[in-house]
């Protein structure tokens, strides 16, 4: 996939300038959710018209598609084992085709492998779409209180930070045990997290304080606020409302197969 | 313990959601009565300390597998119950995001069942119960055990009932039970032994961080049980009103209805709303002309029943031309999304 020209860094929106506002993003996912779980469970080919959300926002800024595909593939295994026990479950026979029963905890399972698919696409095309800073103004435009929106900026910032920490002292466990692959007790594993606890603590003081001289009073700004232009995000929001909603009501894939035999 | 999106119904993660911004709505008032700023930097990098936390992995003893902390307790233990939950949504909700655990739709669940019940439930009504204000190491690491034990089975308790109720996974109710409530007794002794330790190291090197969490932190009296009113209603309204929507297609609830009364809809009383309400639902209904249709007699129609007049309007329809229908127009509609996203890309990259 050809990627030279997105400037993923910096301007990630949804089209080329400014970017689509992120309250009508998050708009947009919950819709798109809650017409994905709002589908039966034996439903598998109606949920296929809703692939097109995902890869056409995914096209549209550039987001790189095999990392997106990781991620996607990343939460399935947990989905999978739980559904799993649908064949188990329910073998009632749904129907016959060509000499092959197939029962409806099959056509279950494999329903909610697509639930699972289009649900993480969504949420990793709003992260990987959406600056983290303007996702969480918009999340307090909407109504998030302000406190956790404050929180969600500063647990971003520092995540990587004590990550890193977090990684330097198991490295330093493993330099100094014995074998090869070594393993951390539990008694080891309290102490060296109460020892990143305590360095955290002290490094939250030091950062409070730094924040405190440079005239911090409990509320992260952007340089660029937002502005919802119906222009631009009115017209988003509605046409993919209206495009879920077709999905919902109309059986586009057997229209589409009506129409491609000439039925 | 982290719900998926893909296991949900929308009555049940709408339901849960409201509920779960209720209770942050609560703790951010509740947090803002207290004059100590200064927790608000602390919160941050302590949520990210969960992260961090999480990848030092250790052995748990006499298994052969690992584990890694969850969390909850010591966050409620440090900050108290208000904004140790906020702290504990912040995580969730990046979680969701970033690490594609659990989904957006499905984060009033997990919120709730990974936050509510270590905040509300078991740090104020067992931790605090038995450790007071003269902590000693026994007293920690008891209250640290049994807390986190109480937080976990309840959570895990809570987990089961929405995806039972959620109608998606055929996991009988019984048989998830005992598969999640003994794994996570083990998995809540592990969490509350690492927790105590953590907990009392942080005791003996920093006493003064304990005692000003503790002091920051009136125990939730009436008020809780006000606010737990309070989203009680809130649940049985949206979920109500959530469910009236989701039964207009007749999908779950009026399909096991018909399996256990033999009808598919009960007899109404004849009320005015109703019956107004009867007739909106009867504009909106979805009738699905393929597919899986449930209908009354489904239960007796067995699938051997093959000749296609007969099991008209029967279930389940076993009509060859509707199953190819959905498979190739599926297939042909995966075909022209995937079709359009590289036109699409394409155009992209070219404009630029």
């Amino acid at each position: 996939m050809p990627t030279s020209g997105c400037r993923l860094d910096e301007n990630p929106g949804f089209f080329s300038r400014g970017g689509v506002d992120p309250r009508a993003k998050v708009f947009v996912t919950f819709a798109f959710l809650l017409v994905v779980t709002s589908f039966g469970k034996y439903e598998i080919s109606r949920l296929t018209p809703l692939f097109l959300y995902p890869v056409s926002i995914t096209a549209v800024s550039c987001v790189p598609v095999a990392k997106l595909l990781r991620r996607v593939l990343v939460a399935l295994p947990f989905v999978l084992f739980v559904g799993l026990f649908n064949p188990l479950f329910d073998r009632q026979i749904l129907f016959k085709a060509w000499g092959l029963s197939i029962s409806g905890g099959w056509i279950s399972f494999v329903s909610i492998t697509f639930r699972s698919l289009l649900a993480v696409a969504a949420a990793v095309v709003l992260a990987m779409t959406t600056p983290f800073d303007r996702l969480c103004l918009g999340l307090e435009k909407m109504g998030v209180p302000r406190v956790l929106v404050t929180q969600l900026q500063f647990l971003y910032r520092y995540l990587s930070l004590l990550q890193e920490e977090a990684v330097r002292m198991v490295r330093a466990h493993a330099l100094r045990a014995r074998g090869n692959r070594p393993k951390i007790r539990v008694s080891s594993a309290a102490s060296m997290i109460g020892f990143l606890l305590l360095r955290s603590l002290d490094r939250a003081t030091r950062i409070y304080r730094s924040m405190l001289v440079r005239g911090f009073d409990g509320e992260v700004r952007l340089m660029k606020p937002l502005r919802f232009a119906w222009s631009r995000d009115g017209i988003f929001v509605a046409f993919w409302t209206l495009y879920f909603l077709t999905v919902r009501f109309v059986d586009v894939p057997g229209r589409l197969f009506g129409w491609v035999l000439g039925r | 313990m982290h719900m998926a999106d893909a296991l949900l119904s929308p009555a049940v993660g709408g339901t849960m959601l409201a509920v779960t911004a209720g209770l942050t709505a609560y703790s951010a008032r509740k947090l803002k009565e207290s004059p100590d700023e200064s927790r608000i930097p602390l919160m941050g990098v302590l949520g990210a300390f969960i992260f961090a936390a999480q990848m030092i992995n250790f052995s748990i003893p006499a298994t052969g597998s690992s584990g890694h902390l969850g969390g909850g307790m010591i966050l409620a233990i440090l900050l108290g119950p208000y904004a140790a939950f906020l702290v504990l949504a912040s995580v969730l909700v990046v979680q969701a995001l970033f690490f594609a655990d659990g989904g957006i739709l499905a984060l009033g669940c997990n919120i709730f069942n990974m936050a509510f019940f270590p905040c509300f439930v078991a740090y104020p009504f067992i931790y605090r119960k038995i450790v007071g204000d003269s902590p000693s190491r026994k007293k920690i690491l008891l209250g640290a055990i049994l807390s986190a034990v109480a937080g976990l089975q309840l959570g895990a308790f809570s987990v089961v009932l929405e995806t039972v109720a959620s109608g998606i996974s055929e996991l009988p109710f019984r048989t998830f039970l005992l598969l999640m409530q003994p794994i996570h007794l083990a998995i809540g002794i592990v969490e509350g032994i690492v927790t105590g330790a953590v907990v009392t190291f942080v005791w003996k090197a920093r006493p003064e961080v304990l005692e000003s969490a503790a002091q920051n932190t009136p125990l939730p009296g009436v008020s809780l049980r006000k606010v737990l009113a309070g989203l009680a209603v809130a649940a049985i309204f949206t979920g109500g009103a959530l469910s009236w929507f989701a039964s207009t297609y007749p999908d779950g609830l009026e399909w096991s209805m018909a399996k256990t009364a033999g009808t598919e809809e009960l007899e109404a009383p004849a009320e005015r709303v109703h019956t107004a309400l009867a007739a909106l639902q009867e504009k909106l209904a979805f009738l699905p002309d393929y597919g899986f249709r449930p209908s009354p007699a489904g239960k007796d129609s067995q699938p051997e029943v093959a000749a296609a007049g007969e099991n008209e309007g029967k279930w389940p329809a076993v009509d060859p031309a509707t199953t190819v229908s959905g498979l190739v127009g599926g297939a042909l509609t995966l075909t022209l999304a995937g079709g359009l996203g590289i036109l699409l890309r394409g155009a992209v990259s070219r404009r630029k």
